[in-house]
């Protein structure tokens, strides 16, 4: 690839530039050291399925290697995974998207989330999100030099972002909203309703949507509704969606993009540049997935239930309010009463009960006064959890 | 309902009536109810323990037996299987397609008690024309649990 050399004079800076230095490792890195350091923690800490990936998917991954199958695949990631993902896409919740120019299979929805970025991002183009939001967000909005953008959320509301809330946002500089629903941290779901509304006002002032629909197998009776699948709203949505979460296949990272042919089209020509093609074993293992996966994601979402309806029920029990999540694997209590901020809430919880849950700041300026808890772990570990929590909370009742 | 209830029985049959109304939604009382109703209607046969005998000095030998019968009138294969499962050393019995009709997973203290039992009991019953003794070497997987140690899968502490 030929780029022109940039003309401009060496301003004196570090080595490190300006985006990068901007974003933090994480947010928490203080809290991160502390859990290195204490044993005989149960985690509530963690972002993925405690599943291992099931069996036949495994399998298939291993035949492939025995067969040779370790080479680079076509850039938009193998033929009969696009095939697949399509007809797939097509039966679950979202339109029908073309194999040959609509779909990029990435390494998981992290990479498709910095490609869009990259793709549609120009210096100081605005990005709108819901505040609090997954931590990549802004993360990579600001590495693609934008600027996001927080519309903020609240309980009262079911952590869900309204449409007047992101029109008022709207300059001549958003170039995108992205949305993430079901969500992490807070296991919202948007009603089909409300997400008409944002179509509408996004048809409206003719932005762009980025829907990062990772988590939308794993919701409890209510049904996901696609944004891409919302009339007249395909040409103008990047779905964005991985196998990780519903199949217990995060260590895999395959993810992927749908969007039109212009989209996946800048898309690809980022990925084929940094990344080349997503790990062919992982491919293979996600057309098993696609092929023999749906009844072990069935049985899957109903053990998650199981454990939803566990904790939150629990921590509401124990004192700690606690919104009915409808998707992903997060509960989201309110720790507000204890006076203490997240952080100090999640450095006590670890250091005096030895558990471990995510400080909701990590999550954005709306997060604070909650703590993310994820139940993808045994039921057992969620009640030995929840009894230390029991005894933390009635020590730090503020009277 | 009933099913989820099933579903988490069979999987941990300890599982308590307060455990399972908080995993399914329904109320303490409600759970009892369902869980009665299908022990006497002979759902819920027994609740049990997959027990991994290797590691317990028990000496147990445990034996595949195909039976091969002929069918009599009217009763088919019912009466012989009855005949068959009445014996306390017959753990399961099935009706299996192919070769041999009946299936039966026996269990004795020695490998002669077995063959004794196979020899005396089972094949001299009317009707069994014949047997083929499979005795178990080692036992991998009991009622999908898997018996050998597995390692422990570590997973990061804190992903966001």
């Amino acid at each position: 690839m030929i780029i022109k050399p940039r003309r401009e004079s060496r301003k004196k800076r570090g080595l490190i530039s300006s985006p990068v230095s901007r974003i933090s490792p994480s947010g928490i890195r203080k809290f991160f050291d502390l859990l290195a350091s204490i044993d005989g923690v149960i985690s509530l800490g963690v972002g993925e399925p405690d599943f291992a990936t099931p069996w036949p998917l495994c399998e298939s991954a291993i035949r492939s290697l025995e067969k040779g199958y370790t080479m680079y695949t076509s850039n938009l990631g193998m033929p009969e995974l696009r095939e697949r993902l399509s007809q797939y896409l097509e039966d679950t919740y979202s339109p029908k998207y073309d194999p040959a120019s609509e779909l990029l299979v990435t390494v998981g929805v992290s990479e498709a989330l910095d490609l869009t970025m990259r793709a549609i991002l120009d210096v100081g183009d605005e990005v709108i999100m819901p505040d609090p939001h997954y931590v990549s967000y802004d993360a990579c909005v600001i590495l693609a030099r934008g600027i996001p953008v927080m519309v903020p959320t609240s309980e009262e509301n079911d952590f869900e972002v309204s449409a007047a809330d992101i029109e008022a946002r709207i300059t001549n500089k958003t170039r995108a909203i992205l949305l993430g629903y079901p969500a992490n941290p807070t296991g919202a779901v948007m009603p089909r309703g409300k997400l008409e509304e944002i179509a509408e006002v996004a048809r409206r002032h003719q932005v762009p949507l980025i829907s990062d629909e990772i988590y939308a197998r794993l919701i409890y009776g209510v049904e996901h509704t696609c944004l891409a699948a919302l009339p007249g709203m395909k040409e103008s949505t990047i779905l964005l969606g991985g196998f990780s979460k519903s199949y217990a296949m995060t260590g895999w990272r395959i993810g992927y993009a749908a969007a039109s042919k212009e989209i996946i089209s800048a898309m690809t020509k980022i990925h084929q540049y940094s990344i080349m093609s997503a790990p062919t074993m992982g491919q293979v293992a996600a057309i098993e997935a696609l092929k023999s996966g749906g009844d072990s994601v069935i049985s899957m979402v109903e053990e998650y239930n199981r454990r939803r309806l566990v904790i939150v029920k629990g921590l509401n029990e124990i004192g700690l309010p606690c919104f009915e999540p409808r998707g992903a694997f997060y509960a989201f209590p309110s720790i507000k009463f204890t006076g203490m901020t997240s952080e100090e809430f999640a450095e006590r919880l670890l250091v005096e009960e030895r558990v471990a849950v995510v400080p909701g700041i990590a999550f954005g300026q709306c997060g604070e006064g909650y703590v993310r808890c994820c139940y993808a772990t045994s039921l057992g570990e969620i009640e030995e959890a929840l009894s230390r929590m029991k005894r933390f909370v009635d020590r730090h009742q503020v009277a | 309902m009933l099913t989820e209830i099933l579903r988490i029985l069979e999987s941990d049959s300890r599982t308590t009536t307060k455990q399972i109304a908080a995993m399914t939604g329904i109320s303490a009382a409600e759970v009892t109810k369902l869980v009665k109703q299908a022990q006497k209607d002979r759902v819920i046969l027994k609740y049990k323990a997959v027990v991994n005998w290797d590691k317990v000095e028990d000496e147990r030998v445990w034996a595949l037996i195909d039976v091969k019968v002929t069918p009599q009138k009217d009763v088919g294969f019912d009466a012989i299987a009855e005949r068959v499962y009445r014996f306390p050393q017959a753990r399961s019995v099935y009706l299996a397609s192919g070769e041999y009709d009946l299936a039966v997973l026996v269990v004795g203290k020695t490998e002669h008690e077995v063959a004794n039992f196979v020899s005396q009991k089972l094949a001299t019953i009317e009707g069994v024309q014949g047997t083929a003794t499979h005795f178990i070497l080692k036992r991998y997987k009991e009622d999908g649990e898997i018996l050998e140690e597995v390692e422990e899968v570590k997973r990061q502490q804190v992903v966001l």
